[in-house]
């Protein structure tokens, strides 16, 4: 090749891109190939799953050998409703979903202020490596490593026999707690980023007014972070709700509707499918309470 | 025949022992319906490869190899959790063959998901496998054996001694509201442990007229559900994952509950013992079950040949932690002796106070023919409830 062709070449090759002009005339056609992935993506893997398996919640299953037959009926969903059981779990999971969320948000505010508007930067940035450094460990590790803290010779009770403090054994608060230790940093890193994101000159304009730091806190910052915290809390509480291996583990005789679902799944797939609706329901109703409130759009 | 005779025995020994329970099997003349599988003929060539499910530590290279060895028969475990996990595992149809539990077995038979032995192909399968093995309603159904016998093991009472003093002498101190352990109490989490709250009804209330704790009426099944539900306000915690149950002795949360005496060993601690209380108690009888839709039937019966051996019996008893099958190997060395006295493995005695798990079913099979009894799904329903 001489050098005249090279130079030439370029601007050839532009013109006449054979596939980005054929598809600057199909709006419709482009817009397909825009979505063809994700949309595979979502539809053929997780909604085809999912539909799969809520489907068996109508089907019937042969009283002594656990097969499952396709079919029609509603029992499976009446169980879930009247079984006294499944329904204490049901409010339970849900108020153990709602509690790890409010202390979430109440441990992840001060800590931002903190973060954003008082630390030094190496402080900052320590910790927000502190914060997200637990998302780097296994899951099952962290729910094993709450138990052996609050086992009963554990670390907690060993550490707090001096002042004559027991933990509380396995149960509830021990389950929200470490569902809290695990959730937390996907509350904490969007609060942080909000307020971090708050123009300086408001504080100003704030104690201008004579506001003191805590109104400050209570009218200005709260009101500007509350999408981060819907945000953060969609994490915190859905994640919440589907989880069974912290109530299995730290929660004594607990039960969440995970525990159910699981306890079903080899024995009456049914019953679980139909279970796992329950779940499902309290996310779209709380997820659609968050759109009221308009967060979800400032996502 | 062999049923007949056990079937005699047990009569016998239910007369002598109005309220002790009799154990080793409940068969009596109870007629199950099964879907008519043939049943393995004749050896032909081994087909190369044998996929088993089996309980965590059944299968190790310390005894396949010498088998893929002799055979050509390339072993692939899968290893189980839980009986139900086996039992769903099994119906995929990838496997060949499976280490079940009592159960497991029978719902497995009844599904049809796993066929009839001849058991003249397992010369193995001789006089030294413990009596209290052989020809149980759970693997051996209208005459006809479906299981080649492994092990077995009780679930034990096992207290923390520095806590409680000495032995229990009864199940009470897991069941009763008033027990001094409250609150540090743990439970197997299945719904076959109905039948443990069975077992201790049997003892102390006649007048529920529990003869078979796998034979529940709608009454029975309900007195049942009640102590278990009375037991959910006392308890500490409900055990699947046996780390979990150790780690719960060990770490002081719980000072009474069901356990193996392989969970004891794994435990390690002097003060962690075991004992079998006098309401006698339920076990786990495990077998080999040959898949009814196996391409490799014929590496399944040699491997059901071959573990009857009893050295290799016995060192799959000792790897798990259970009494063998093959009490031939408690011959062979002191050690062996050992393991088989320390896992009651000649003691039949002790094996008849223990009911060995066994998939409740519709049929009664303690004999009743007036009443329909409660199946194992009444029983996950029932299961169900009793966890608030």
């Amino acid at each position: 090749m001489t050098d005249t062709t090279t130079n030439s070449q370029p601007r050839s090759v532009r013109r006449s891109r054979p596939v980005s002009s054929y598809l600057l005339r199909r709006p419709k056609l482009r817009l397909l190939a825009l979505l063809a992935l994700p949309m595979t993506w979502i539809i053929g893997v997780y909604i085809f799953s999912l539909f799969l398996l809520l489907i068996t919640a109508f089907w019937n299953v042969d009283p002594f050998t656990s097969l499952v037959s396709p079919g029609f009926n509603l029992e499976n969903f009446s169980l879930v409703l009247t079984n006294p059981s499944y329904i204490a779990t049901s409010v339970r999971t849900l108020l153990i979903a709602l509690t790890v969320t409010l202390v979430c948000i109440m441990f992840a505010v001060p800590l931002g202020i903190f973060m954003a508007k008082i630390a030094r930067p190496w402080l900052r940035n320590t910790l927000a490596v502190a914060i997200t450094l637990p998302l780097w460990a296994g899951y099952l590790v962290k729910i094993i490593a709450m138990r052996l803290v609050f086992t009963e010779e554990g670390f907690f009770n060993w550490a707090m026999s001096p002042i004559g403090v027991r933990g509380p054994g396995f149960s509830v608060p021990i389950v929200i707690l470490t569902l809290t230790y695990l959730w937390f940093p996907y509350m904490a890193l969007p609060v942080y980023t909000a307020i971090r994101q708050i123009p300086p000159n408001l504080f100003d304009a704030s104690s201008d007014m004579g506001a003191k730091g805590f109104t400050t806190v209570w009218r200005v910052v709260i009101p500007l972070i509350v999408p981060a915290m819907i945000a953060g809390s969609v994490f915190t509480f859905s994640l919440s709700l589907g989880d069974y291996l912290a109530a299995r583990f730290t929660g004594g005789a607990t039960q969440m509707i995970g525990s159910i679902i699981a306890a079903n799944i080899n024995l009456n797939p049914p019953v679980a499918a139909a279970y796992s609706m329950v779940p499902i329901t309290f996310v779209v109703i709380y997820l659609m309470v968050a759109r009221r409130t308009g967060s979800l759009e400032r996502m | 025949m062999r049923m007949k005779k056990h079937a005699l025995l047990s009569a016998i020994s239910a007369a002598a022992l109005i309220v002790a329970s009799c154990g080793g099997d409940g068969s009596a003349d109870v007629e199950i319906q099964v879907p008519d599988i043939p049943m393995h003929q004749e050896m032909g060539e081994f087909e190369g490869e044998l996929n088993i499910v089996n309980w965590s530590g059944f299968v190790e290279p310390a005894w396949t190899d010498k088998f893929t060895a002799d055979t050509g028969c390339k072993v692939n475990p899968r290893v189980a959790g839980t009986s139900d996990e086996m039992v769903t595992l099994m119906r995929t149809g990838q496997y060949d063959i499976v280490s079940a539990s009592g159960d497991a077995a029978l719902r497995l038979i009844v599904g049809g998901d796993v066929q009839p032995l001849n058991i003249e192909l397992i010369p193995n399968f001789s006089d030294d496998i413990a009596e209290g093995m052989k020809g149980n309603v759970y693997d051996t159904v209208n005459g006809k054996p479906y299981g080649v016998p492994i092990g077995r093991g009780a679930n034990l009472l096992q207290y923390n001694d520095t806590v409680t003093g000495g032995a229990p002498e009864s199940w009470d101190v897991v069941w009763e509201l008033d027990s001094p352990y409250k609150g540090k109490i743990t439970a197997y989490d299945a719904p076959i442990y109905i039948a443990d709250a069975a077992v201790y009804l049997m003892y102390h209330k006649p007048e529920l007229n529990i003869k078979n704790p796998y034979a529940l009426d709608k009454d029975q099944l309900a007195a049942a559900i009640d102590l278990l539900k009375q037991q959910n306000q006392i308890i500490g915690e409900y055990w699947s994952d046996p780390v979990a149950q150790i780690t719960s002795f060990v770490g002081g949360n719980t000072v009474v509950g069901t356990s193996w005496e392989v969970l004891r060993k794994f435990a390690a601690q002097d003060n962690l013992k075991t004992t079998l209380p006098k309401e006698g108690s339920t076990g786990w009888f495990d077998s080999w079950l040959v898949s009814s839709s196996t391409p490799n039937i014929n590496c399944a019966y040699a491997w059901m040949d071959y573990t009857s051996r009893p050295e290799v019996n016995g060192a799959i008893a000792v790897n798990f932690g259970m009494a063998p099958a093959n009490t031939a190997f408690c011959k062979s060395s002191e050690e062996a002796q050992a393991h088989c006295d320390t896992f009651f493995a000649e003691d039949e005695e002790f094996f008849k106070q223990v009911w060995p798990w066994t998939t409740p079913i519709e049929t009664c099979v303690d004999g009743r023919k007036d009443v329909m009894c409660t199946s194992f799904q009444d029983w996950t329903n029932a299961w169900a409830t009793v966890k608030g």
